[in-house]
């Protein structure tokens, strides 16, 4: 698969469409988006805007709950996180870019929940791609699509969003 | 006493200790720096905690009296979500004449990761560094008048903050340069980040000998030394430490280098002044300045939790990483 088979506006159309059936089925109450950054950021702000939410979009870096800190070291410059002061008993939407090995959700559910004990959270990604390692699955996605274990799927942007494959021997990146 | 920068870094060249800034680079305060950046927002946050240190164990031994250091340091290691024993040492068996390497052994025996260590002796944290087990970090929290690395990283933080390029700034630290481990390590950090100018201002008997051999300038006058200052420094006049009479007195001191309004104006407009603490009033700063528009004293201890938190959090990846 190349980057040009996979076309940005019309994921972001198919991630739409199945937040929209999710909201209806799970019955979320005015629901709170979060976007995990950078990538997460940039999907959530378009799915914020077509879904017509009026609670402020929530912004969460997760680079201090990695699983991978001690590895990686510090990101210098982390954005802070900007969630609203009160989670409790909230309904969540959390959007990120791409699901890999689900360890970056794992981070965000821990720093959501710092914050306080939500109601119902629901996961929306622009693509899922194989190499799932923790029991955590998205419910809504744009896409899914399979990709050899050294190749890497990344979103650019702010503008124009675009999608790029790259090749890395580092088959357990996050 | 070995060289600190070979005690300093591990096998990979990563800080295992920060024992001085001696030996440190202009790269790696920088990075200091740029994570304490992103720990500083941290405190505006609902939740001031993250998981980075969590399951690590962080001893503070004051064998000195500290307020703000101890304090930050404690805090600092909290909201990375290590435990923190604060060592009494008052109350500890070191009152009972146990010797420093038997008070480490046994804190050593209860699987600590870093020793946090104040002591008035020159070199204790050096000489802690050099006799721990391997994996364990030391942090020198101050040693006699010799070093105070952690306070210079958050005095350069807090001067970042306020102006943004250290080539061109002149700064002034003024007082008793001679007992002030914190000045040694400031004019160490300040030379490494290519300030253009450290000025010391200080009566003779408050210099040490060799003062300019650290590539300062010399001033003993405070109204000729303010001349086109960026950034002052006021020291605290150590009185505990003052062992001969070096000064006729403290009221005598303060009309000669004691900052007033008056003789801050002879410096730039939008100079800051500083303060390691604790300000004695009155004998090296005026209340209206220590609590004037220019003053950032309150800053620096803000911004020594963040800068304390992004240095515990640098070396515990370089214990972590070090093959056992």
């Amino acid at each position: 698969m190349t980057p040009n088979t996979l076309s940005v506006p019309k994921l972001l159309d198919a991630l739409e469409k199945q937040l929209r059936e999710t909201l209806l089925n799970r019955k979320l109450n005015d629901p709170l988006m979060i976007g995990i950054h950078s990538g997460g950021v940039w999907v959530a702000e378009q799915m914020h805007q077509r879904l017509g939410l009026s609670n402020p979009l929530g912004l969460l870096d997760i680079s201090f709950y990695r699983d991978d800190f001690s590895q990686i070291g510090i990101n210098p410059f982390v954005k802070p996180s900007q969630l609203p002061k009160n989670i409790e008993s909230r309904d969540i939407i959390l959007i990120d870019d791409v699901f890999y090995t689900g360890r970056t959700i794992r981070a965000a559910l821990n720093e959501i929940f710092d914050y306080g004990r939500p109601n119902k959270v629901i996961l929306g990604v622009l693509i899922e791609r194989n190499g799932q390692q923790i029991p955590v699955k998205p419910d809504c996605i744009g896409i899914n699509i399979n990709l050899p274990a050294g190749e890497r799927i990344k979103l650019t942007g702010p503008s124009p969003l675009a999608i790029t494959i790259q090749h890395t021997d580092d088959s357990a990146a996050a | 006493m070995t060289k600190p920068d070979s005690l300093q870094f591990n096998s990979n060249h990563q800080l295992q200790h920060l024992l001085s800034i001696e030996g440190l680079n202009q790269a790696l305060l920088t990075e200091i720096m740029d994570n304490a950046e992103s720990f500083a927002s941290l405190a505006n946050q609902p939740v001031k905690k993250y998981p980075i240190l969590r399951g690590k164990t962080i001893v503070n031994l004051f064998f000195e009296n500290s307020t703000r250091t101890r304090t930050t340091f404690e805090l600092a290691a909290k909201r990375l979500s290590a435990d923190v024993i604060n060592m009494n040492i008052a109350t500890s068996a070191t009152s009972k004449g146990e010797s420093l390497l038997d008070t480490i052994r046994n804190l050593e025996a209860m699987h600590v990761d870093m020793f946090v260590i104040r002591h008035a002796l020159s070199g204790a944290a050096h000489f802690i560094a050099q006799n721990v087990a391997p994996g364990i970090s030391v942090i020198n929290a101050g040693d006699g008048n010799h070093a105070h690395p952690t306070q210079a990283l958050l005095d350069m933080f807090t001067i970042r903050r306020h102006k943004k390029d250290f080539a061109s700034l002149r700064v002034a630290i003024i007082g008793d340069i001679l007992h002030s481990r914190v000045a040694r390590s400031q004019i160490q950090a300040l030379s490494i980040l290519g300030a253009k100018e450290i000025r010391v201002i200080a009566p003779k008997t408050l210099l040490p000998v060799e003062v300019t051999s650290l590539g300062v300038t010399v001033s003993h006058n405070l109204e000729e030394g303010l001349q086109d200052i960026d950034v002052v420094i006021m020291l605290r006049l150590q009185k505990e430490r003052m062992s001969g009479a070096l000064l006729p007195s403290e009221s005598e001191y303060f009309s000669n280098f004691g900052l007033t309004p008056e003789k801050l104006a002879i410096a730039k407009p939008d100079a800051i002044v500083m303060h390691p603490g604790p300000i004695n009033r009155g004998v090296e700063i005026a209340s209206e300045v220590a609590d004037g528009p220019q003053s950032v004293i309150l800053q620096q201890v803000s911004y020594g939790i963040a800068v304390r938190m992004a240095i515990m959090s640098l070396i515990m990846q370089a214990s972590d990483r070090q093959p056992s």
